[in-house]
Protein backbone atom coordinates (compact mmCIF):
# COMPACT_ATOMS: atom_id res chain seq x y z
CA UNK A 1 0.00 0.00 0.00
CA UNK A 2 1.39 3.26 -0.91
CA UNK A 3 1.96 5.73 2.46
CA UNK A 4 0.90 8.72 0.84
CA UNK A 5 -2.62 10.11 0.95
CA UNK A 6 -5.25 9.04 -1.38
CA UNK A 7 -6.91 11.88 -3.37
CA UNK A 8 -10.86 11.23 -3.46
CA UNK A 9 -13.24 11.15 -7.04
CA UNK A 10 -15.87 14.51 -6.63
CA UNK A 11 -19.42 13.71 -6.56
CA UNK A 12 -21.93 15.16 -4.84
CA UNK A 13 -23.28 11.38 -3.46
CA UNK A 14 -19.42 10.28 -2.30
CA UNK A 15 -19.48 13.93 -0.54
CA UNK A 16 -22.32 13.42 1.03
CA UNK A 17 -21.44 9.90 2.05
CA UNK A 18 -17.48 10.82 3.24
CA UNK A 19 -19.04 13.81 5.37
CA UNK A 20 -21.54 12.07 7.41
CA UNK A 21 -18.94 8.89 8.15
CA UNK A 22 -16.10 11.47 8.82
CA UNK A 23 -18.60 12.97 11.39
CA UNK A 24 -19.28 9.42 12.93
CA UNK A 25 -15.60 8.62 12.87
CA UNK A 26 -13.82 11.65 14.52
CA UNK A 27 -17.03 11.99 17.34
CA UNK A 28 -16.43 8.17 17.56
CA UNK A 29 -12.57 8.37 17.83
CA UNK A 30 -13.48 11.26 20.56
CA UNK A 31 -15.53 9.39 22.42
CA UNK A 32 -12.78 6.12 22.80
CA UNK A 33 -10.22 8.62 24.28
CA UNK A 34 -11.97 8.06 27.72
CA UNK A 35 -11.62 4.16 27.47
CA UNK A 36 -9.78 4.27 30.98
CA UNK A 37 -10.08 7.61 32.45
CA UNK A 38 -14.29 7.94 32.39
CA UNK A 39 -14.84 9.13 36.08
CA UNK A 40 -16.95 6.03 36.87
CA UNK A 41 -16.74 2.41 35.22
CA UNK A 42 -20.55 2.65 34.40
CA UNK A 43 -19.49 5.85 32.00
CA UNK A 44 -16.40 4.72 31.08
CA UNK A 45 -18.16 1.49 29.38
CA UNK A 46 -21.36 4.06 28.28
CA UNK A 47 -19.00 6.15 26.24
CA UNK A 48 -16.48 3.22 24.60
CA UNK A 49 -20.20 1.61 23.51
CA UNK A 50 -21.30 5.22 22.06
CA UNK A 51 -17.70 4.98 20.47
CA UNK A 52 -18.34 1.89 19.14
CA UNK A 53 -21.40 2.47 17.80
CA UNK A 54 -20.31 5.68 16.03
CA UNK A 55 -17.14 3.88 14.61
CA UNK A 56 -19.86 0.94 13.12
CA UNK A 57 -21.52 3.56 11.14
CA UNK A 58 -18.38 5.17 10.23
CA UNK A 59 -17.59 1.93 8.66
CA UNK A 60 -20.80 1.07 7.21
CA UNK A 61 -21.15 4.60 5.63
CA UNK A 62 -17.16 4.06 4.64
CA UNK A 63 -17.68 1.18 2.68
CA UNK A 64 -20.47 2.55 0.98
CA UNK A 65 -18.34 5.15 -0.33
CA UNK A 66 -15.98 2.76 -1.76
CA UNK A 67 -18.75 1.27 -3.98
CA UNK A 68 -20.02 4.67 -5.21
CA UNK A 69 -16.58 5.69 -6.25
CA UNK A 70 -15.55 2.54 -7.47
CA UNK A 71 -11.50 2.93 -7.41
CA UNK A 72 -10.70 -0.22 -5.95
CA UNK A 73 -10.00 1.01 -2.32
CA UNK A 74 -11.94 -0.30 0.87
CA UNK A 75 -13.21 1.34 4.13
CA UNK A 76 -9.63 1.87 5.59
CA UNK A 77 -8.58 4.04 3.10
CA UNK A 78 -10.83 6.51 3.85
CA UNK A 79 -9.81 6.80 7.58
CA UNK A 80 -6.38 6.22 7.05
CA UNK A 81 -5.05 7.77 4.50
CA UNK A 82 -6.67 11.02 4.10
CA UNK A 83 -5.09 14.17 4.94
CA UNK A 84 -7.01 16.88 7.05
CA UNK A 85 -8.02 19.29 4.37
CA UNK A 86 -9.66 16.03 2.90
CA UNK A 87 -12.13 15.09 6.17
CA UNK A 88 -15.52 16.87 5.87
CA UNK A 89 -16.45 16.50 9.32
CA UNK A 90 -18.50 19.14 11.56
CA UNK A 91 -15.99 21.35 13.88
CA UNK A 92 -18.06 20.08 16.88
CA UNK A 93 -17.51 16.56 16.59
CA UNK A 94 -13.71 17.49 16.26
CA UNK A 95 -13.52 19.82 19.64
CA UNK A 96 -11.71 18.17 22.49
CA UNK A 97 -12.96 16.12 24.75
CA UNK A 98 -12.45 18.88 28.00
CA UNK A 99 -14.10 18.05 31.02
CA UNK A 100 -16.98 15.45 31.45
CA UNK A 101 -19.26 18.28 31.00
CA UNK A 102 -18.09 19.33 27.99
CA UNK A 103 -17.52 16.08 26.20
CA UNK A 104 -21.49 15.30 27.39
CA UNK A 105 -22.56 18.72 26.12
CA UNK A 106 -20.91 18.14 22.88
CA UNK A 107 -22.76 14.80 23.00
CA UNK A 108 -26.23 15.90 23.47
CA UNK A 109 -25.98 18.64 21.00
CA UNK A 110 -24.81 16.41 18.21
CA UNK A 111 -27.25 13.42 19.27
CA UNK A 112 -30.29 15.73 19.61
CA UNK A 113 -29.44 16.82 15.54
CA UNK A 114 -28.49 13.35 14.40
CA UNK A 115 -31.40 11.71 15.85
CA UNK A 116 -33.68 13.47 13.04
CA UNK A 117 -31.13 13.18 11.07
CA UNK A 118 -31.11 9.57 10.83
CA UNK A 119 -35.39 9.32 11.08
CA UNK A 120 -35.19 11.33 7.91
CA UNK A 121 -32.14 9.57 6.29
CA UNK A 122 -34.30 6.06 6.51
CA UNK A 123 -37.03 7.57 4.03
CA UNK A 124 -34.09 8.15 1.77
CA UNK A 125 -34.38 6.94 -1.79
CA UNK A 126 -30.65 5.46 -1.48
CA UNK A 127 -31.35 1.65 -0.46
CA UNK A 128 -27.82 2.17 1.44
CA UNK A 129 -28.33 5.08 2.84
CA UNK A 130 -31.81 4.14 4.74
CA UNK A 131 -30.08 0.59 5.76
CA UNK A 132 -27.80 2.67 7.19
CA UNK A 133 -29.50 4.78 9.11
CA UNK A 134 -32.55 2.17 9.89
CA UNK A 135 -30.19 0.93 12.16
CA UNK A 136 -27.79 4.03 13.04
CA UNK A 137 -31.47 5.98 14.25
CA UNK A 138 -32.30 3.51 17.50
CA UNK A 139 -28.11 3.52 18.43
CA UNK A 140 -28.39 7.13 18.41
CA UNK A 141 -31.62 7.44 20.65
CA UNK A 142 -29.83 5.75 23.27
CA UNK A 143 -27.07 8.33 22.89
CA UNK A 144 -29.33 10.84 23.04
CA UNK A 145 -31.53 9.49 25.97
CA UNK A 146 -27.78 8.91 27.76
CA UNK A 147 -26.67 12.51 27.39
CA UNK A 148 -29.95 14.38 27.92
CA UNK A 149 -29.49 12.91 30.89
CA UNK A 150 -26.08 13.60 31.98
CA UNK A 151 -26.82 17.78 30.91
CA UNK A 152 -30.16 17.43 33.10
CA UNK A 153 -27.93 16.45 35.89
CA UNK A 154 -24.99 18.58 35.66
CA UNK A 155 -26.30 21.69 35.00
CA UNK A 156 -29.23 21.36 37.68
CA UNK A 157 -26.42 19.59 40.11
CA UNK A 158 -23.64 21.19 42.01
CA UNK A 159 -22.82 25.15 41.82
CA UNK A 160 -19.73 23.31 39.79
CA UNK A 161 -21.03 21.13 37.69
CA UNK A 162 -23.65 23.43 37.31
CA UNK A 163 -20.58 26.20 36.08
CA UNK A 164 -18.59 23.80 34.27
CA UNK A 165 -21.94 22.34 31.72
CA UNK A 166 -22.96 26.19 31.12
CA UNK A 167 -19.82 27.17 29.60
CA UNK A 168 -19.48 24.02 27.79
CA UNK A 169 -22.75 25.34 26.31
CA UNK A 170 -21.75 28.23 25.81
CA UNK A 171 -18.19 27.35 24.13
CA UNK A 172 -19.63 24.65 21.77
CA UNK A 173 -22.75 26.90 21.02
CA UNK A 174 -21.14 28.77 17.59
CA UNK A 175 -20.34 25.05 16.36
CA UNK A 176 -24.23 23.96 16.53
CA UNK A 177 -24.96 26.14 13.17
CA UNK A 178 -23.09 24.09 10.84
CA UNK A 179 -25.34 20.81 11.36
CA UNK A 180 -27.64 22.22 9.44
CA UNK A 181 -26.08 23.71 6.61
CA UNK A 182 -27.23 22.87 2.82
CA UNK A 183 -24.99 23.13 0.06
CA UNK A 184 -25.39 23.33 -3.82
CA UNK A 185 -24.35 19.35 -3.69
CA UNK A 186 -26.26 18.72 -0.87
CA UNK A 187 -29.06 20.75 -2.67
CA UNK A 188 -28.86 18.10 -5.78
CA UNK A 189 -29.25 15.14 -3.70
CA UNK A 190 -31.78 16.76 -1.60
CA UNK A 191 -33.85 17.39 -5.09
CA UNK A 192 -33.33 13.69 -5.49
CA UNK A 193 -34.60 12.28 -2.22
CA UNK A 194 -31.31 10.93 -1.88
CA UNK A 195 -30.58 13.50 1.37
CA UNK A 196 -32.00 15.31 3.95
CA UNK A 197 -32.75 18.51 4.29
CA UNK A 198 -30.89 19.39 7.62
CA UNK A 199 -32.01 23.20 7.37
CA UNK A 200 -35.70 21.70 8.07
CA UNK A 201 -34.65 19.96 11.39
CA UNK A 202 -33.66 23.35 12.79
CA UNK A 203 -37.02 23.57 14.62
CA UNK A 204 -37.33 20.43 15.95
CA UNK A 205 -33.68 20.39 17.54
CA UNK A 206 -34.14 23.76 18.99
CA UNK A 207 -37.33 22.77 21.03
CA UNK A 208 -35.67 19.80 22.40
CA UNK A 209 -32.61 21.27 23.23
CA UNK A 210 -34.27 24.19 24.86
CA UNK A 211 -36.78 21.52 27.11
CA UNK A 212 -33.70 19.81 28.07
CA UNK A 213 -31.79 23.20 28.96
CA UNK A 214 -34.97 24.40 31.11
CA UNK A 215 -34.52 21.03 33.07
CA UNK A 216 -30.94 21.38 33.41
CA UNK A 217 -31.42 24.81 34.41
CA UNK A 218 -28.88 26.28 31.85
CA UNK A 219 -29.39 29.14 30.01
CA UNK A 220 -29.08 29.35 26.00
CA UNK A 221 -26.48 31.39 23.80
CA UNK A 222 -27.92 33.46 21.29
CA UNK A 223 -27.60 32.72 17.61
CA UNK A 224 -25.16 34.67 16.95
CA UNK A 225 -22.14 34.33 14.34
CA UNK A 226 -21.64 30.91 13.81
CA UNK A 227 -18.54 28.82 13.13
CA UNK A 228 -18.33 27.06 9.58
CA UNK A 229 -15.83 25.35 7.65
CA UNK A 230 -15.61 21.76 8.27
CA UNK A 231 -17.95 20.57 5.71
CA UNK A 232 -15.07 22.27 3.46
CA UNK A 233 -11.72 20.83 4.89
CA UNK A 234 -11.31 23.90 6.96
CA UNK A 235 -10.62 22.64 10.31
CA UNK A 236 -9.40 24.00 13.69
CA UNK A 237 -6.57 22.84 15.00
CA UNK A 238 -7.85 19.69 16.56
CA UNK A 239 -8.39 17.40 13.74
CA UNK A 240 -4.83 17.36 12.86
CA UNK A 241 -3.56 16.30 15.84
CA UNK A 242 -6.49 13.69 16.24
CA UNK A 243 -5.91 12.12 12.77
CA UNK A 244 -2.14 12.18 13.91
CA UNK A 245 -2.90 9.47 16.27
CA UNK A 246 -5.33 7.92 14.51
CA UNK A 247 -3.30 7.49 11.55
CA UNK A 248 0.09 6.28 12.52
CA UNK A 249 -0.04 2.81 12.16
CA UNK A 250 -1.20 2.95 8.86
CA UNK A 251 0.97 6.51 7.83
CA UNK A 252 4.25 4.74 9.82
CA UNK A 253 3.58 0.72 8.93
CA UNK A 254 1.68 1.15 5.71
CA UNK A 255 -0.43 -2.04 4.86
CA UNK A 256 -0.04 -3.27 8.31
CA UNK A 257 -2.76 -5.41 9.70
CA UNK A 258 -2.94 -8.12 12.80
CA UNK B 1 -28.98 -30.11 -18.42
CA UNK B 2 -30.16 -30.16 -15.42
CA UNK B 3 -31.01 -33.88 -13.82
CA UNK B 4 -33.43 -34.45 -11.59
CA UNK B 5 -30.28 -36.02 -9.81
CA UNK B 6 -28.24 -32.85 -9.95
CA UNK B 7 -31.36 -31.54 -8.40
CA UNK B 8 -31.17 -34.02 -5.51
CA UNK B 9 -27.42 -33.56 -4.96
CA UNK B 10 -28.24 -29.69 -4.97
CA UNK B 11 -31.01 -29.61 -2.32
CA UNK B 12 -28.83 -32.07 -0.27
CA UNK B 13 -25.56 -29.69 -0.55
CA UNK B 14 -27.58 -26.49 0.52
CA UNK B 15 -29.18 -28.84 3.72
CA UNK B 16 -26.03 -29.57 4.49
CA UNK B 17 -24.74 -26.07 4.13
CA UNK B 18 -27.79 -24.45 6.04
CA UNK B 19 -27.37 -27.07 9.15
CA UNK B 20 -23.87 -26.22 9.63
CA UNK B 21 -23.86 -22.20 8.81
CA UNK B 22 -26.95 -22.82 11.75
CA UNK B 23 -25.01 -24.12 14.27
CA UNK B 24 -22.34 -21.05 14.12
CA UNK B 25 -22.71 -19.62 17.54
CA UNK B 26 -22.58 -16.26 18.71
CA UNK B 27 -18.36 -15.56 20.02
CA UNK B 28 -20.41 -13.20 23.05
CA UNK B 29 -22.64 -15.40 24.28
CA UNK B 30 -21.72 -18.76 22.63
CA UNK B 31 -25.38 -20.35 23.83
CA UNK B 32 -27.45 -18.97 21.41
CA UNK B 33 -26.58 -19.96 17.25
CA UNK B 34 -26.46 -16.69 14.25
CA UNK B 35 -29.93 -18.44 13.40
CA UNK B 36 -31.69 -18.31 16.57
CA UNK B 37 -30.27 -14.80 16.91
CA UNK B 38 -31.66 -14.07 13.56
CA UNK B 39 -28.49 -12.63 11.45
CA UNK B 40 -28.06 -15.19 9.35
CA UNK B 41 -30.46 -14.83 6.18
CA UNK B 42 -29.68 -17.38 4.06
CA UNK B 43 -27.69 -19.69 2.61
CA UNK B 44 -27.37 -20.58 -1.28
CA UNK B 45 -25.21 -22.45 -3.31
CA UNK B 46 -23.90 -21.37 -6.54
CA UNK B 47 -22.22 -24.11 -8.26
CA UNK B 48 -20.32 -25.48 -6.54
CA UNK B 49 -20.01 -22.09 -4.03
CA UNK B 50 -21.36 -22.04 -1.00
CA UNK B 51 -23.20 -18.51 -0.17
CA UNK B 52 -23.91 -17.45 3.31
CA UNK B 53 -25.57 -14.17 3.77
CA UNK B 54 -26.00 -12.52 7.41
CA UNK B 55 -26.73 -9.21 8.34
CA UNK B 56 -25.37 -7.21 11.36
CA UNK B 57 -26.65 -6.82 14.70
CA UNK B 58 -25.35 -3.19 15.72
CA UNK B 59 -23.69 -0.81 13.47
CA UNK B 60 -20.42 -1.32 15.88
CA UNK B 61 -20.64 -4.98 16.74
CA UNK B 62 -17.23 -6.13 17.37
CA UNK B 63 -18.53 -9.79 17.00
CA UNK B 64 -19.64 -9.56 13.18
CA UNK B 65 -15.86 -10.16 11.84
CA UNK B 66 -15.23 -12.87 13.95
CA UNK B 67 -19.04 -14.17 13.31
CA UNK B 68 -18.20 -14.36 9.64
CA UNK B 69 -14.34 -16.11 9.98
CA UNK B 70 -16.73 -18.62 12.19
CA UNK B 71 -19.23 -19.89 9.35
CA UNK B 72 -15.98 -19.94 7.02
CA UNK B 73 -14.20 -22.08 8.62
CA UNK B 74 -17.11 -24.24 9.59
CA UNK B 75 -17.81 -24.97 6.51
CA UNK B 76 -14.43 -25.38 5.19
CA UNK B 77 -14.20 -28.12 8.28
CA UNK B 78 -17.45 -29.62 6.71
CA UNK B 79 -15.73 -29.45 3.03
CA UNK B 80 -18.06 -27.50 1.93
CA UNK B 81 -16.07 -25.21 0.27
CA UNK B 82 -15.13 -22.45 -1.08
CA UNK B 83 -17.78 -20.23 0.83
CA UNK B 84 -18.78 -16.60 0.62
CA UNK B 85 -20.01 -14.81 3.36
CA UNK B 86 -22.13 -11.61 2.48
CA UNK B 87 -23.29 -8.93 4.98
CA UNK B 88 -26.42 -7.17 3.74
CA UNK B 89 -27.76 -4.56 5.89
CA UNK B 90 -31.61 -4.09 4.46
CA UNK B 91 -33.73 -4.44 5.92
CA UNK B 92 -32.01 -3.99 9.53
CA UNK B 93 -31.73 -6.49 11.85
CA UNK B 94 -34.09 -5.97 15.20
CA UNK B 95 -33.90 -7.70 18.10
CA UNK B 96 -38.09 -9.48 17.33
CA UNK B 97 -35.80 -11.75 14.86
CA UNK B 98 -34.69 -13.47 17.64
CA UNK B 99 -36.35 -16.60 18.35
CA UNK B 100 -38.11 -18.11 20.65
CA UNK B 101 -35.44 -20.62 21.61
CA UNK B 102 -32.93 -17.96 21.43
CA UNK B 103 -34.81 -16.00 23.56
CA UNK B 104 -35.07 -19.13 26.02
CA UNK B 105 -31.42 -19.94 25.50
CA UNK B 106 -30.34 -16.35 26.43
CA UNK B 107 -32.47 -16.47 29.77
CA UNK B 108 -31.40 -19.85 30.41
CA UNK B 109 -27.73 -18.09 30.44
CA UNK B 110 -28.58 -15.72 32.42
CA UNK B 111 -29.38 -12.56 30.48
CA UNK B 112 -33.06 -11.38 30.54
CA UNK B 113 -34.54 -11.57 26.81
CA UNK B 114 -35.65 -8.24 24.78
CA UNK B 115 -38.76 -7.06 25.35
CA UNK B 116 -40.52 -7.52 22.53
CA UNK B 117 -41.54 -4.72 19.72
CA UNK B 118 -38.90 -3.17 17.28
CA UNK B 119 -40.86 0.03 17.79
CA UNK B 120 -39.15 3.17 18.92
CA UNK B 121 -41.40 3.57 21.88
CA UNK B 122 -40.31 -0.03 22.84
CA UNK B 123 -36.66 0.85 22.63
CA UNK B 124 -37.19 2.60 26.19
CA UNK B 125 -40.07 0.63 27.83
CA UNK B 126 -38.31 -2.13 30.30
CA UNK B 127 -40.60 -1.80 33.01
CA UNK B 128 -41.28 -5.68 32.56
CA UNK B 129 -37.66 -7.00 32.60
CA UNK B 130 -38.24 -9.83 35.02
CA UNK B 131 -35.14 -11.27 36.91
CA UNK B 132 -33.13 -14.28 34.73
CA UNK B 133 -32.36 -16.39 38.25
CA UNK B 134 -35.94 -15.64 40.17
CA UNK B 135 -38.19 -14.43 37.72
CA UNK B 136 -39.12 -11.29 39.65
CA UNK B 137 -40.45 -8.18 37.89
CA UNK B 138 -39.06 -6.53 40.79
CA UNK B 139 -35.77 -4.81 38.98
CA UNK B 140 -34.13 -1.71 37.97
CA UNK B 141 -31.34 -0.21 35.48
CA UNK B 142 -27.82 0.29 36.52
CA UNK B 143 -25.90 1.04 33.43
CA UNK B 144 -27.70 1.55 30.59
CA UNK B 145 -24.93 0.52 28.81
CA UNK B 146 -23.12 -2.56 29.25
CA UNK B 147 -20.34 -5.50 28.51
CA UNK B 148 -21.42 -5.94 24.86
CA UNK B 149 -23.33 -3.35 22.70
CA UNK B 150 -26.11 -5.23 22.73
CA UNK B 151 -26.21 -5.46 26.61
CA UNK B 152 -27.12 -3.37 30.16
CA UNK B 153 -26.68 -3.87 33.45
CA UNK B 154 -29.66 -4.49 35.61
CA UNK B 155 -30.15 -5.56 39.29
CA UNK B 156 -32.67 -7.73 41.09
CA UNK B 157 -34.46 -5.93 43.97
CA UNK B 158 -35.89 -9.29 45.23
CA UNK B 159 -32.96 -11.33 44.74
CA UNK B 160 -30.22 -8.76 44.83
CA UNK B 161 -28.20 -10.72 41.96
CA UNK B 162 -27.19 -8.39 39.17
CA UNK B 163 -28.05 -9.82 35.47
CA UNK B 164 -27.48 -8.38 31.39
CA UNK B 165 -30.52 -7.20 29.69
CA UNK B 166 -30.56 -7.65 25.95
CA UNK B 167 -31.44 -4.20 25.01
CA UNK B 168 -34.31 -4.14 22.55
CA UNK B 169 -32.85 -3.03 19.13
Amino acid sequence: MDPGSITVADSPLLRYTLRRADDALILGHRLSEWCGHAPMMEEDMALSNMALDLIGQARSLYAYAAEVEAAGRDEDAYAYLRDVTAYGNLLLVEQPNGDFAQTMIRQYLYSAFIDGYWRGLVRSTDATLSAVAAKAEKEAAYHLRHSAEWVIRLGDGTPESHQRAQRALDDLWPFTGEMFAVDASDRSLIARGIAVDTDALRGEWRAMVAQVAARATLILPGDGWMQRGGRDGRHSEHLGHLLSELQFMQRSYPGASW
Amino acid sequence: MVTRRDERALATLCDAACRVASAVVDPEIPVISIADLGILREVVVNGDRVEVVITPTYSGCPAMNMIKSEIEQALAAARLSPVVVTTVLSPAWTTDWITDTGRQQLLDYGIAPPVRGDGRTTLFRTAAVACPRCGSVETSQLAPFGSTACKALWRCDRCREPFDYFKCH
